[in-house]
C-alpha cells in the first residue's frame, strides 16, 4: 500500500468545478432519496391524473374545452413548488439540524457556491418534473400552446421565490417544524393557493387577495400562456419577483447554518 | 519579525450565559508541531478549537490562525485548515463514503487521491458504503480523511481516535507521525494520556477553561516526583511506621484500600528499604512495579479524582 505524502498543498478549487461537484452531489442525493422522489415526481404524476378526472368541478365555465391543457400547467406549478420549496425546505432544514451545513462551513466551499448548488440541483430536478409531466400530459392528449420563453421565465422566477422562502423556513426554524411546515403549507397552496382549484371558484373578495400568492401567480402565468395563448404575463412575474426580492435578503440576514 | 505561529491565543474567554466555557486561556503552537488539549470532560476544548475553526465567535482575547483572524479572514483561511468535529463526519449522510470524499477534494486545488486516502484510513473496502451504515470507528476515520484530502497545512481534530479499535487507533498515531513528518501542523483533542504522550510535542492541560499546566510530557511528567512504587497488601498497614523507614524526601499514600503507592526518588536503596519492611511487618507485597509517573497521574492529580458533575 502506497501511504499518499500528506505535504501541505492548500487552495480552493475553482468555483465552477466546485458548483458542478456540489450541484451533481446533491442532485443525486435527491434521486436518492425516496421521500424527495415522491413529492417531486410520483405525486405530480398522480395528481395530473386525479385533477384530470371531472371529479371537483367543472371548467367550462372558464372558458377551457380541453381539461387536460388546464391541468397541465397547474402541475407544472405544483411540481415547482414541490421541489424549490417544499423539497428544498426539508432537505436544508435537516441538513442544518445534522450539522452537514456546518462541516461544508469547515471547508473551502464557499456559501454562495453552496446555495448555486442547490439551486442548480432543483432545477435538474424540474427538467426531469416538466419532461415526466410533458411526457404524462401527451400520453393525456396534452397540446401545449404559447411562448416556451415566457414559461421558462416563470419557472425560473418561481423557483428564485419558492426557493428562497423554502431556504427562509430552513434556516430559522427547527427541521421538524421546518417539515411540518412545508408539507402543510404545500397542501394549503396546492387546494387554496391557485394551484389545483382555479381563483375564479373562490369569492371574488377572496380570489382578489390570493392571486398575489407565489403559487396563484406561478400557475396563473403557466395557465395563461399554455392554456390561453396569452402574451407575458406581467403582474404574474412581478409577484414572482417581488416575493424573490423580500425573500432573499430576509434569508441571508436570518439563515442560520448551525 | 518571529515567524508566524500556526495557533496563537491569548486571554481568549467565551461565555455561555452566565458560564465562561474558556476563561482565559493562551496557547501557541509553532508550524510543523503537534500540540494536545487535554483535560475532563467539559474543560472547553472543543469550544476552544471551535473558535480556532470559525464556527463559534469569542467573547474577549485574541485567536491567530496561520498570523489570520478565523471569521473576518475566514475565506483566506478555509482552504488552508483542515476541520475534524467532534460530533460525527457532518457529511451528507446518504453519500457513499468515497462520494462524500471526492466531493471535499472537488473543493480543493490540489487535492490527494482519494481512492489512495480511503486505503490509508483503512476504509477502501467500505468505500460504496454509505456514510450512515459505516460503524463509529469507520465514520472517525472517514471524517480524518476529510480533514485531509485538500491537503491542508494545519489540522484540527477534536478527538481523532475516540471510538476506534485500538488497531485502529495505533494506525491513525501513525497516520499522525507522517503528517507531522510532512510538515503539517497540528491541533488535536483527546482524553487518552497515552495518545498525547505518544504524538504531541506540547501537552495543554486545560480544565474548566483554565490552562493548568503544559509543556513537553517529559517536562509535565518530570514535574513532582521522579518515579513511584506501586504495591497491593492488606489494607491498615501501619504507614507511620513505614515513612520513618524511608529516606527523606520520599513519602508513602494507601490510595484506596490495600493499594499503596511510595512517591520519591526510586532507587534500589528505596526499592530495598520497602521490601524489607514489608518482610519486617510479616507481609507479602503483591503485584509490586517500579513505575515512571504517568501523564495520567500528572493528569489526575491536576484536575481531581472524582468525576464532576
Ligand atoms: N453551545 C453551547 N451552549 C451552552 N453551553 C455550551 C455550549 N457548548 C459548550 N457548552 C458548555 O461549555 C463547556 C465546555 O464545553 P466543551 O464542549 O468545550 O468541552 P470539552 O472540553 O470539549 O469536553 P469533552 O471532553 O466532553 O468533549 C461545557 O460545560 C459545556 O456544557
Ligand atoms: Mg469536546
Amino acid at each position: 500500500m502506497s501511504e499518499p505524502g500528506f505535504r501541505a498543498a492548500p487552495g480552493a478549487a475553482p468555483k465552477q468545478r466546485m458548483l458542478a461537484a456540489q450541484a451533481g452531489m446533491e442532485f443525486r442525493l435527491l434521486l436518492r432519496n425516496g421521500e424527495q422522489v415522491g413529492l417531486t415526481l410520483v405525486i405530480p404524476l398522480l395528481l395530473l391524473v386525479f385533477f384530470n378526472l371531472p371529479l371537483l368541478y367543472s371548467l367550462a365555465d372558464l372558458g377551457v374545452q380541453r381539461r387536460i391543457d388546464f391541468v397541465v400547467p397547474s402541475i407544472l406549478a405544483l411540481a415547482v413548488m414541490s421541489a424549490s420549496f417544499t423539497g428544498l425546505a426539508i432537505g436544508t432544514g435537516f441538513e442544518r439540524k445534522y450539522g452537514v451545513l456546518k462541516r461544508l462551513g469547515g471547508t473551502a466551499l464557499p456559501r454562495s457556491v453552496l446555495i448555486a448548488g442547490k439551486t442548480v440541483a432543483v432545477l435538474l430536478v424540474e427538467i426531469v418534473q416538466v419532461a415526466l409531466i410533458a411526457l404524462a400530459g401527451a400520453a393525456l392528449a396534452w397540446h401545449p400552446h404559447g411562448d416556451p420563453v415566457v414559461v421558462l421565465l416563470l419557472v425560473i422566477l418561481g423557483t428564485a421565490a419558492f426557493g428562497t422562502l423554502g431556504l427562509l423556513l430552513a434556516g430559522t426554524m427547527r427541521a421538524e417544524i421546518t417539515l411540518a411546515a412545508a408539507n402543510l403549507i404545500w397542501l394549503v397552496l396546492l387546494l387554496g393557493g391557485g394551484v389545483a382549484i382555479p381563483l375564479a371558484k373562490f369569492p371574488r373578495a377572496v380570489a382578489d387577495v390570493l392571486q398575489f400568492l407565489p403559487s396563484a401567480a406561478l400557475a396563473d402565468g403557466l395557465r395563461g400562456v399554455l392554456t390561453f395563448s396569452a402574451g407575458v404575463p406581467w403582474r404574474d412575474l412581478l409577484t414572482l419577483l417581488v416575493w424573490a426580492g423580500v425573500a432573499m435578503p430576509a434569508a441571508a440576514r436570518w439563515f442560520r447554518w448551525q | 519579525m518571529p515567524p508566524v505561529a500556526a495557533v496563537e491565543i491569548v486571554d481568549l474567554v467565551k461565555a455561555y450565559g452566565e458560564h465562561r466555557a474558556v476563561d482565559g486561556l493562551s496557547l501557541r503552537l509553532e508550524r510543523g508541531c503537534v500540540l494536545a488539549l487535554l483535560g475532563p470532560n467539559g474543560a472547553g476544548k472543543t469550544t476552544t478549537i471551535e473558535i480556532c475553526e470559525g464556527f463559534r465567535r469569542l467573547d474577549s482575547g485574541t485567536v491567530r490562525v496561520l498570523g489570520l483572524d478565523p471569521v473576518r479572514d475566514a475565506a483566506r483561511l478555509k482552504p488552508r485548515v483542515g476541520v475534524m468535529l467532534q460530533d460525527g463526519v457532518g457529511g451528507y449522510t446518504a453519500a457513499r463514503a468515497v462520494e462524500l470524499l471526492r466531493l471535499f477534494a472537488a473543493y480543493a486545488a490540489q487535492p490527494l487521491d482519494p481512492d489512495q486516502l480511503l486505503e490509508a484510513v483503512g476504509l477502501a473496502a467500505a468505500s460504496n458504503t454509505p456514510v450512515k451504515r459505516l460503524s463509529g470507528g469507520q465514520q472517525q476515520r472517514l471524517s480524518l480523511a476529510l480533514a485531509l484530502v485538500a491537503r491542508p497545512e494545519l489540522v484540527f481534530l477534536d478527538e481523532p481516535t475516540a471510538g476506534m479499535d485500538p488497531q485502529s487507533r495505533r494506525a491513525t498515531w501513525q497516520l499522525i507521525r507522517r503528517l507531522k513528518q510532512d510538515g503539517v501542523s497540528i491541533v488535536l483533542t483527546t482524553h487518552f494520556l497515552d495518545e498525547a504522550e505518544e504524538l504531541a510535542d506540547s501537552v495543554v492541560v486545560v480544565d474548566a477553561g483554565r490552562v493548568v499546566a503544559q509543556g513537553t510530557p517529559a517536562e509535565l511528567t518530570r514535574t513532582g516526583a521522579e518515579g513511584q512504587i506501586r504495591f497491593r497488601a492488606r489494607s491498615g498497614l501501619r504507614l507511620d511506621l513505614l515513612r520513618a523507614a524511608l529516606p527523606d524526601g520520599a513519602d508513602v499514600v494507601e490510595q484506596d484500600a490495600g493499594h499503596y503507592l511510595v512517591l520519591g526518588e526510586v532507587d534500589p536503596q528505596l526499592l530495598a528499604t520497602v521490601t524489607a519492611w514489608c518482610a519486617g511487618q510479616g507481609v507479602l507485597a503483591e503485584d509490586l512495579a517500579v513505575e515512571r509517573r504517568s501523564l495520567e497521574d500528572v493528569f489526575l492529580e491536576l484536575t481531581g479524582r472524582e468525576l464532576r458533575t
